[in-house]
């Protein structure tokens, strides 16, 4: 008959009515900011730098300033300068490091690109969505310090990836400690007699500087971002490449 | 006179306005008596719409298992939330702050003009409902004509809106709104004849007290428990429905299909006052529906006349208001022509079968024993045996819906 639909539908919402007073489940609203949201393990907004431990962040970064990410990023958001000089890695392998490390968030558009292309898994997508702020250059910009974020904080916040990733390191370390132990194992073995054979992260020193020149033009001619001013000018980074 | 019309409660608000009225000069008693009506009515019926739209809105949201507003609470007291109650207020300062944008194009004046009269006349209709015994802002003879003359004359308004703006959109859809008044004007004005017939009155304070009386002290006569009056307060409640432009007629200002029909050009406090006229008008038809069909400000049992006649006629009003909401987040928006099709070919035929379904029972109103289950058996078969055939042609071929997917 007709009307009778729509009796079915008053009793449907009646029902929701009285079982929203009695029925949690029912209720999907998470008040905010009281309540802590639950975001899914594979939510990302912005990048971070992992550093291995976070008593000292800018000494173990993991990033060795390769610039594939800088290069790789799209809408070219990231700001990397080398060092002049080189620190032992996790391995103990004597790498550069960023003296520069910048990411505008305010032109980042969470691709994730640099994480992908990142040979070194130093650079992760991290989860922190709460970045109002006041000055859309200056505090949109992240630098070196605010971007370095321990490897246990990449745990809390990636369990699985960061699982995976660990994994992957510690292989690869034993990998190549026992690749150099079959390295000095061979020259202790050689009659050659090397005072520190194992020490091959040294090695490679004299070719460094051979790179270096290369990648230094490009970097004086471009204004020089980070630390102090905006790094952007008046119409975003002023970047020639 | 019983004793619950001169208990204390049901005269104070009365002898409060006739104790304010003696302190004036002779001449200047008659306006202060009937600025101080005016002022009352806006500021309980001012209040009672801020409340309304909050209600509405918890309302919606429980019904579909959300929260609803439940943020603002004072602006000084930090951490103090009054379950959001205060948010009609916050709305309130919003709208007043807003920029009042006029399209340049715009016949300034009547775009000015249309929201100030579309309240006033919603307002209008105010006057002539009883609120409580006694308690009648003006008493009309023609009482039921007058309101429905006022409530019509806010459809001039909405058509001055659309022309003014210089929208083709809102001009478009000005005629739309008024396509769907002008066919439920029809329906709702049917919907009360039988009222009238029986009353024998136009008088809204006449029609009340002739559903005054109970059998055995608890079954109220009012109008809705006949076979008649069921059938003309669901005829009627469908049509003010669609006369209040509200879920599931609310075609003028679909907000999920057009920006805001005729309303696309007002903005700020403008769009505030088309708002708050809707919300009147919902007010005065729901309060005109108590009056007629649900006994108006009677109690609905003799036990229950300690109450206060006011109080039985806003509890009644906000049971109807809250109805309305329910029915506004249960059903889903009709299209016009389903919405034309609706009035014309249904409720109309059944409002005018209706009337004479009254007639017979104003004649048959000397029938006594079994002849009275004879009187009460025909009027319920007059009104349900056209309902159901009607209703079976009205959905022929349209209903239920069948669906094929492509192969």
């Amino acid at each position: 008959m007709l009307g009778s639909g729509i009796i079915k539908g008053l009793a449907v919402t009646a029902k929701n009515f009285v079982g929203s007073y009695y029925d949690p489940a029912r209720m999907t609203t998470v008040e905010y900011p009281e309540q802590p949201t639950v975001l899914p393990e594979n939510y990302r907004n912005f990048p971070f730098l992992v550093s291995e431990n976070a008593t000292d962040p800018m000494g173990t970064l993991r990033c060795v300033a390769c610039q594939i990410c800088e290069k790789e990023c799209p809408p070219q958001c990231i700001i990397i300068e080398k060092s002049k000089d080189k620190k032992p890695d996790a391995n103990g392998k004597m790498q550069l490091y960023p003296a520069v490390f910048g990411i505008d968030t305010s032109v980042c558009m969470s691709c994730q690109i640099c994480v992908e292309v990142c040979p070194f898994d130093a650079i992760k997508m991290d989860k922190v969505f709460e970045i109002a702020a006041t000055d859309r250059f200056l505090d949109l910009y992240l630098n070196r310090e605010q971007l370095a974020k321990p490897n246990t904080y990449y745990h809390q916040i990636h369990p699985e990836e960061a699982a995976e990733v660990d994994g992957r390191l510690t292989a690869d370390r034993k990998a190549a400690e026992e690749k150099a132990k079959a390295t000095a194992a061979a020259k202790a073995a050689a009659p050659v007699a090397a005072p520190k054979p194992a020490d091959s992260a040294v090695a490679p020193k004299p070719a460094s500087p051979a790179v270096k020149p290369q990648d230094e033009p490009r970097r004086l001619v471009s204004p020089k971002p980070g630390e102090g001013g905006s790094p952007l000018g008046e119409g975003g980074p002023a970047k020639s490449s | 006179m019983s004793p619950a019309s001169d208990s204390y409660l049901e005269r104070a608000p009365l002898e409060l306005r006739d104790w304010l009225v003696q302190f004036l000069p002779e001449p200047l008693q008659w306006l202060a008596h009937h600025l101080i009506t005016v002022v009352a009515v806006l500021a309980v019926f001012g209040t009672f719409f801020a409340f309304t739209t909050i209600a509405e809105r918890k309302l919606l949201a429980r019904l579909q298992n959300r929260l609803g507003p439940n943020r603002s609470g004072l602006p000084w007291i930090k951490g103090l939330k009054l379950w959001g109650l205060t948010q009609p207020f916050a709305d309130a300062v919003k709208t007043l702050t807003k920029e009042d944008i006029v399209p340049a194009t715009a016949d300034k004046w009547l775009h000015f003009l249309a929201p100030v009269i579309v309240v006033a006349f919603s307002l209008m209709t105010f006057a002539v409902l009883p609120f409580g015994r006694n308690m009648i802002p003006v008493e009309l003879n023609a009482a039921l004509l007058y309101f429905f003359a006022a409530g019509a004359a806010t459809e001039l308004a909405i058509f001055m809106a659309g022309w003014s703006s210089r929208n083709k959109y809102s001009l478009l859809a000005a005629m739309r709104a008024l396509a769907q008044l002008i066919s439920y004007e029809l329906p709702l004005i049917l919907s009360v004849v039988p009222i009238v017939l029986v009353a024998g009155t136009l008088s809204t304070k006449a029609i009340v007290l002739t559903q005054g009386y109970w059998t055995s002290g608890f079954l109220p006569h009012w109008f809705v428990f006949t076979p008649w009056g069921l059938a003309g307060f669901l005829i009627f409640i469908v049509a003010a429905l669609a006369e209040s432009n509200r879920s599931p007629f609310d075609l003028p200002e679909a907000e999920s299909e057009l920006i805001a029909g005729h309303l696309t050009e007002y903005s700020g406090f403008k769009y505030a006052l088309f708002f708050m006229a809707e919300y009147f008008g919902l007010t005065a038809l729901s309060a005109l529906g108590v009056t007629l069909f649900l006994g108006g400000w009677q109690a609905p049992c003799v036990f229950l006349e300690f109450i206060p006649s006011y109080l039985w006629f806003m509890l009644k009003l906000i049971g109807m208001i809250v109805f309305f909401i329910w029915v506004r987040g249960t059903l889903l928006r009709l299209r016009i022509d389903q919405l034309t099709r609706l009035a014309w070919k249904f409720l109309v035929p059944l409002a005018l079968l209706n009337v004479g379904n009254a007639a017979f029972w104003v004649l048959s109103a000397h029938w006594a024993g079994p002849l009275q289950l004879v009187r009460w058996a025909v009027s319920f078969a007059v009104i349900v045996i056209p309902f159901v055939i009607m209703g079976r042609s009205l959905t022929a071929g349209f209903a239920p819906r069948t669906y094929r997917y492509a192969s």
